[in-house]
């Protein structure tokens, strides 16, 4: 077995050059919104705004200005996060969520039924339908890569490095030393998502980050839904309710597609955007 | 300064990032918050255009602190290495004297023949010369020509008594007590007033240069096009060079200044030139309006006598020898009579003023999109001119569909129906789709190879012109005007020899244009030339780009195309990987790396070195035993391998013969580095503060001197290129700057058709202020409407502190900006935002005013 494997992303040297973002759709030939004609978001630079099952990899870009001129500007590219207890794995009722040899969490979209569980128990809003395949999807961390010992394409097109790929072990060990780095020249830098003690039994992808959590539009304390099932027994038959329903949705559309022969991509996509 | 690296050059950015990583402080002193300022130590915002007063801040601070008076790193350097210690002549006056000009200053009137030179003025720069001895004898340069002397005789006959020195630095007219004087009263006070930085960050970018320069330590400073686009563009670069040869940053590890160029080959495409006033290896252009008629008068107006540039006529004859194969003999001159002269200014607006006026009937536009570019307005109007127009390029763009959706024509103020041009679209190959070598900003020269075939009927622009050569070839062959013969004796031989297979049906074979590049012993062209050195005057040496011999020393040998980088741990020159000019060499005039004895400065800034104990092989050609004695180093030093420091140079001598071994800038005449520049700048020997062609101040330093005297102005007085704002003007009141975004390409050919850039940036917008916003009534996102005397474009508004107020000169000034992918092809599209800038420029490149100018903006 291969060591866990995943990202270490180093904000303080992301130049929010979208470099990982248009590597992920190249390589893993997502479509862009609309074909590429939009708006612009107003959101400073960010365009594209959120993870979602075209964008699998995300820049955001946090102003955070006092007056003109006076303060700074943060950039972070944001990832499936490749939890070590995976919220999305534990819901999904076909099985198509599953962790690999690496210890990285992949979705197989020739098993997905585009029930949307996973989209609902991920805490970090990573995971969307693409509407291409009709099925759930995120970052495989480039499992096809991996799979012939080549990096994932954004670590490798990230002209600064901020966004590493290694083992977790070794990331772990250079990202303690660049927060002590940082921390002797007066930076306030914390990481997020390394302690394999913490959340989620650590991330394998994590972050070094220089303001709280929230700001780069992370959770603080992402929590798994099976948590939120312990925590209150109304709740709890309710959720249990809905995963009734989507386990029920999602065995229909097994049968669905038994059925069919194949092609259930189109109509699991159809029933996913209602 | 002047460069947006992380946004422009991301991938170059890598470098100064790693270096932060190691301890590096990176400053950005630019009108915008960017990316890059978002990852550097600090930024200090100046107003768009104050670029000089800045460093002239600088240079003001650095001869008047105690380190660099003290430290004798700085005298060593400056006094042994530059011109600083050099006599001016007693003709000279300063600006200072002259409330905002030099001597010399003389009035222009635009010939008839091509009255598209655009000068508002020019230098004579007689008075800028050195105070020199008395002048060698020997026979007369004009003796030389008439009875067609040898071309040693001739650069014999070109020199000039010794210039006058004072290594003490106390000559009234030596460079330093002039310098001293030029920039006295930049001090930190003006720099505020002029650039609106608060005095306190000025200092502290001050502080941070001068203790990050010395022995130990070095800076570097990146600029790109938001330094060139001035109408003192060249200057802003030029002073940046005074400065860091006056701190001893130049010629070291570190140190020295990075022109970020705007494309991959951008570097390649002035080297082996696309431009009109050069030849290969930045020869200039024979010209009709210079003393050039013949060989040898070309090689007397344009050769120093002394250093490494004297080596000209070698270059030039091998260049000739290249054009003009067996035709080009010592008898015919090597064919230099037949070789195009040029007229005057014929760069891009000089060309499209004259193109609006019908005196050019056809243009062939590839890999550039000209309706969004400079004045598009007019730019669009000259392409209405035209009787035929060739568009070559991957879309239809802008220039290849102006005639029919261009704002103008959708308006209806003009008629597809009136316009007579011939339209023809040729479908372009991407890079990957071909061979070839491209040149990066460090001079290095990398091969690639295709990775892909074209679609459909694509062809490279190689293909293009080597096709359109042979036609042309083909139709003049009968010809026998005397016009004609020129062309006619133009060898052209890039056809793939039999048995190399064409990558597209009449493609060239790039690797044969490569060995004509690098050059070859004209009676065997098998037998390559392993570096410049070897070239002759007299055409037993053929080689296209004097700079580039080398490149490919043997047949088999294609040295672009290694891949072998240097291992971990090593100072890492990356001799290996690639080639650059020259000779390989990766950081020019390093000599100035190691001290007069020819140490390293430091053991931290250790670059190249003096060996006294290397053991020479004896001469090859004369079996003789050569001194002990070596330049060693980790790069290609870059100087006379073999001359020891103690050197003395034969002060009659021509070429390297007068240069000692401390002379370190071997391609100065002098051997020294120009801190005063004699010659070769049109608009002053100093750079000095001028205010942009349209600004909302006046120049605070030179009141009776608002802008650059000899700056460029093309169509003056014509309604296609108006220039309606005064200074101050309240119709424009707010300074604008002009730029690109990570996620678009120049004018949008290789991004905004491109679905996954599209998305990231998918419309035009203009940033600004929250107090202008509020002022305006201005909400995020609401649209905007753009003015300048040109034209007017609209763009929603992106609000933000990343941009904003600059107290200016006692005034509040609201700074805008605008990236400039967009027009009305593709996916992502907006305005125009070239149709904004005028036709105004910097004198010496005709580069024009992109990045300083006035405009208004109402919410729309």
């Amino acid at each position: 077995m291969p060591e866990p494997m995943g990202f270490f992303t180093d904000t303080t040297v992301c130049i929010g050059c979208k470099a990982c973002e248009v590597a992920c759709k190249e390589w893993n030939q997502l479509p862009a919104r609309n074909g590429g004609v939009g708006e612009l978001s107003g959101d400073s630079y960010d365009n594209t705004r959120k993870l979602d099952g075209i964008h699998w990899r995300h820049v955001r870009f946090i102003e955070q200005f006092k007056g003109p001129y006076d303060g700074r500007w943060l950039m972070m590219s944001d990832v499936c996060k490749h939890c070590v207890q995976a919220g999305c794995l534990e819901v999904c009722p076909t099985g198509a969520i599953i962790r690999t040899e690496f210890d990285t969490v992949v979705i197989q979209s020739d098993v997905c039924n585009g029930c949307r569980a996973c989209i609902a128990a991920c805490p970090f809003g990573v995971i969307d339908i693409n509407p291409v395949s009709g099925t759930a999807q995120k970052c495989t961390l480039c499992y096809d890569r991996l799979k012939v010992g080549l990096e994932p394409a954004c670590s490798k097109a990230c002209p600064t490095d901020s966004i590493q790929f290694g083992t977790i072990a070794e990331l772990r060990t250079r990202a303690h030393k660049r927060v002590d780095q940082l921390k002797a020249q007066g930076v306030k830098a914390e990481l997020y998502g390394a302690d394999p003690q913490g959340a989620l039994g650590g991330l394998n992808s994590f972050y070094l980050l220089v303001d709280e959590p929230e700001v780069y539009g992370l959770p603080r304390h992402p929590q798994l839904p099976s948590r939120h099932l312990a925590k209150s027994s109304t709740f709890s038959a309710a959720s249990a309710a809905v995963l009734g329903v989507l386990a029920l949705v999602g065995l229909r559309k097994r049968r669905m597609d038994e059925m069919g022969g194949g092609g259930g991509g189109g109509g699991g996509g159809a029933g996913g955007q209602n | 300064m002047g460069s947006n690296m992380a946004e422009c050059h991301p991938v170059a950015f890598r470098w100064p990032m790693k270096a932060k990583l190691n301890g590096a402080k990176i400053i950005h002193v630019d009108p915008r918050f960017t990316r890059t300022s978002a990852v550097a130590d600090f930024h200090v915002p100046i107003r768009a255009g104050s670029d000089i007063a800045f460093l002239g801040g600088l240079i003001n601070y650095v001869v008047h602190s105690e380190r660099w008076n003290k430290d004798p790193f700085f005298k060593d350097y400056t006094v042994h290495y530059t011109n600083l210690a050099t006599i001016v002549n007693e003709d000279y006056k300063d600006t200072e004297d002259l409330e905002g000009v030099f001597s010399g200053l003389v009035g222009y009137k635009e010939p008839d023949f091509w009255p598209f030179n655009g000068f508002l003025g020019r230098y004579d720069n007689k008075t800028w010369q050195y105070e020199r001895g008395p002048k060698p004898a020997g026979p007369s340069t004009e003796e030389i020509i008439k009875k067609r002397g040898s071309f040693d005789d001739l650069l014999r006959s070109l020199r000039k008594g010794t210039a006058k020195t004072d290594p003490t630095l106390q000559h009234p007219r030596c460079v330093f007590q002039l310098l001293k004087k030029h920039y006295s009263r930049y001090t930190p006070e003006i720099v505020e007033q002029i650039c609106g930085c608060s005095k306190e960050k000025f200092l502290k970018v001050a502080e941070a240069l001068l203790e990050n320069s010395g022995r130990d330590r070095t800076t570097a400073f990146a600029y790109a096009v938001a330094w060139t686009q001035h109408t003192y563009g060249v200057q802003i670069i030029s002073c940046c060079a005074l400065l860091e040869q006056l701190t001893g940053n130049m010629g070291r590890p570190g140190g020295g200044i990075m022109a970020l160029r705007g494309h991959a080959a951008i570097q390649g495409s002035t080297d082996v030139p696309t431009l009109y006033h050069s030849i290969h290896g930045y020869m200039n252009a024979p010209s009709a309006v210079r003393p050039h008629d013949t060989l040898r008068d070309y090689i007397a107006a344009e050769t120093p006598p002394t250093g490494y540039w004297a080596n000209g006529p070698k270059w030039m004859v091998s260049y000739l020898k290249s054009v003009y194969g067996d035709a080009a003999t010592a008898e015919n001159d090597f064919g230099y009579d037949w070789h195009p002269k040029i007229l005057g200014d014929h760069s891009h607006m000089a060309c499209f003023a004259a193109m609006n006026e019908g005196k050019i009937k056809g243009a062939c536009i590839v890999g550039q999109n000209p309706a969004t570019s400079l004045n598009g307005t007019a730019t669009r109007r000259a392409l209405r001119q035209l009787d035929w127009l060739v568009v070559k390029d991957n879309w239809l763009t802008e220039t290849a569909t102006h005639w029919y959706l261009a704002p103008e024509v959708k308006s209806g103020e003009v008629k597809v129906g009136d316009i007579k041009t011939e339209i023809f679209f040729f479908p372009s190959t991407q890079i990957a789709e071909y061979d070839g070598s491209y040149t990066n900003t460090q001079r290095m020269l990398q091969w690639h190879s295709m990775a892909a075939k074209a679609p459909g009927d694509c062809r490279t622009d190689s293909w293009f012109y080597h096709n359109l050569a042979k036609r042309l070839k083909k139709a003049y062959a009968g010809s026998k005007l005397p016009r004609d013969e020129g062309w006619n004796k133009v060898t052209w031989d890039f056809d793939p020899d039999p048995g190399e297979v064409p990558l597209y049906p009449g493609e060239i074979s790039a690797l044969k244009v490569l060995r004509e590049i690098n050059g070859y012993m004209t009676g065997n062209p098998k037998q390559h030339l392993k570096g410049f050195g070897e070239l002759k005057d007299d055409g037993s040496t053929t080689c296209a780009s004097w700079i580039y011999c080398g490149c490919f020393p043997a047949w088999d040998q294609n040295l672009t195309a290694r891949r072998e980088p240097d291992p971990p741990g090593v100072p890492g020159a990356h001799l290996k990987w690639g080639w650059a000019w020259p000779a390989n060499r990766r950081n020019i005039y390093n000599r100035a790396s190691a001290d007069l004895n020819g140490n390293p400065w430091s053991e931290r800034k250790r670059w190249v070195w003096w060996d006294p104990n290397f053991v020479n092989p004896p001469d090859p050609k004369t079996g003789k035993k050569v001194p002990n004695g070596k330049w060693v180093g980790y790069d290609v030093p870059d100087f006379t391998l073999t001359m020891p420091p103690s050197h003395k140079g034969n002060p009659d001598g021509i070429i390297m013969e007068p240069l000692s071994g401390t002379d370190a800038y071997i391609m100065r005449p002098e051997g020294k580095g120009w801190i005063f520049v004699p010659a070769g700048l049109v608009d002053g020997p100093f750079p000095t503060h001028y205010e942009p062609h349209e600004s909302p101040v006046q120049n605070l330093l030179y009141p009776k001197q608002q802008s650059s005297p000899v700056h460029k102005v093309w169509s003056q007085g014509k309604p296609w290129n108006p220039l309606a704002a005064a200074v101050g003007d309240p119709k424009f009141p707010y300074v604008i700057t002009t730029y690109r975004l990570t996620e678009h390409y120049l004018a949008g050919a290789m991004s905004r058709w491109l679905p996954w850039l599209s998305e990231l940036q998918p419309e035009l917008f203009i940033e600004l202020g929250r107090g202008l916003a509020k002022e305006k009534g201005i909400n995020n996102l609401d649209y905007v409407i753009i003015t300048t005397p040109r034209s007017h474009v609209r763009a929603k508004a992106l609000v933000t502190d990343r941009i904003g107020v600059m107290k200016v000169a006692g005034k509040t000034i609201h700074h805008v900006g605008m990236p400039w992918h967009w027009g009305w092809m593709g996916l992502s599209t907006g305005d125009v935002v070239n149709d904004l800038t005028a036709w105004v420029g910097d004198p010496n490149v005709s580069i024009h005013e992109g990045k300083a100018f006035v405009c208004n903006v109402e919410k729309a």
